[in-house]
């Protein structure tokens, strides 16, 4: 089973690389851009055994740091 | 004393650690894999380079964490053996839990690597004993991510506990209330991001990374 995992800096956590992103685009001359964060996203392709859970746990364990960063589990099947 | 110095894929501190600890406190560092499931007996020093180690894949420190090893060293720390972490080894301490908060990259975007100025917070240390609280001393860093971070309660407490063995006195990397080192709550485990190593002999231009390495012998040795 095809599981993306997205994870992204909590809110209030400075983004220098979101910034970054943000001041090139307007140096590209797009207009409107309020905010930008960058993250990551992480596809992984499992056993169907595999939990919810034991995905929760990897997040936890592993692929996010969540001193600063959240995570979102999305299963696409 | 035996001490012993881990060294991962991508470490390359490892060796200018060995050399310090060699020259300053003494005894041949045992160079440990990180594949390694025990330290050597009576490990009375443990030392975790800088470098990049796993290449900083997911994030610096990161894997890292996770290696068999690192629960020797846990172990090891709670137990009460002095663990110091340089830059990447500062990274990866956090990552494991060891320390609490974790370093962003450097909030200007760029890789300082350059010598800065600090001020020596906590002198009451094993590892800063040689130091005088207050005092301004100067060491490299070299670093894409050092940017301290932690919640303000994690940073009251650090504060409030004397927690905080060195910060900069000057502009270096966005770190939250300029921290350059902190202490674990028992005291045994330091994590900083300059580097000490570097500096132990005249001919490295300067030995102000020396007297940290003198404190460990006489708090340890």
């Amino acid at each position: 089973m095809k599981t993306r995992v997205y994870v992204t800096l909590k809110g209030g956590v400075l983004d220098p690389q979101g910034k970054a992103i943000h001041h090139a685009l307007e140096g590209l001359g797009f207009a409107g851009v309020n905010d930008v964060r960058a993250g990551k996203l992480i596809e992984l392709d499992l056993a169907d055994s595999v939990s919810d859970g034991d995905v929760d746990a990897m997040c936890k364990k592993l692929l996010a740091n969540t001193v600063i960063e959240n995570y979102r589990i999305e299963r696409i099947g | 004393m035996k001490s012993a110095v881990i060294v991962f894929p991508g470490s390359n501190c490892d060796r200018d650690l060995a050399v310090a600890i060699r020259d300053v406190i003494g005894g041949t560092p045992a160079m440990v894999w990180h594949r390694e499931t025990a330290l050597p007996d009576g490990v009375g020093l443990i030392a975790v380079p800088g470098g990049f180690s796993y290449g900083d894949y997911l994030r610096s420190g990161a894997m890292a964490a996770r290696s068999p090893i690192m629960r020797a060293v846990a172990d090891a720390a709670a137990k009460g053996v002095p663990v110091l972490g340089i830059c990447n080894g500062f990274q990866i301490l956090t990552e494991a839990g060891l320390l609490p908060g974790a370093l962003m990259r450097n909030a200007g975007l760029s890789f300082v690597c350059r010598d800065v100025a600090l001020r020596v917070d906590n002198s009451q240390s094993a590892f800063t004993s040689r130091y005088h609280a207050g005092e301004a001393i100067r060491l490299p860093v070299a670093h894409h991510d050092g940017n301290y971070t932690a919640d303000p309660a994690t940073l009251d407490r650090l504060e409030g506990e004397g927690r905080i063995a060195f910060r900069y006195g000057e502009t270096v990397n966005g770190s939250a209330r300029d921290i350059a080192g902190i202490l674990n709550d028992a005291g045994n485990v330091l994590g900083m991001m300059p580097h000490p190593e570097r500096l132990i002999e005249a001919a490295q231009g300067g030995t102000d990374g020396r007297r940290l390495f003198q404190g460990l012998l006489e708090t340890v040795g």
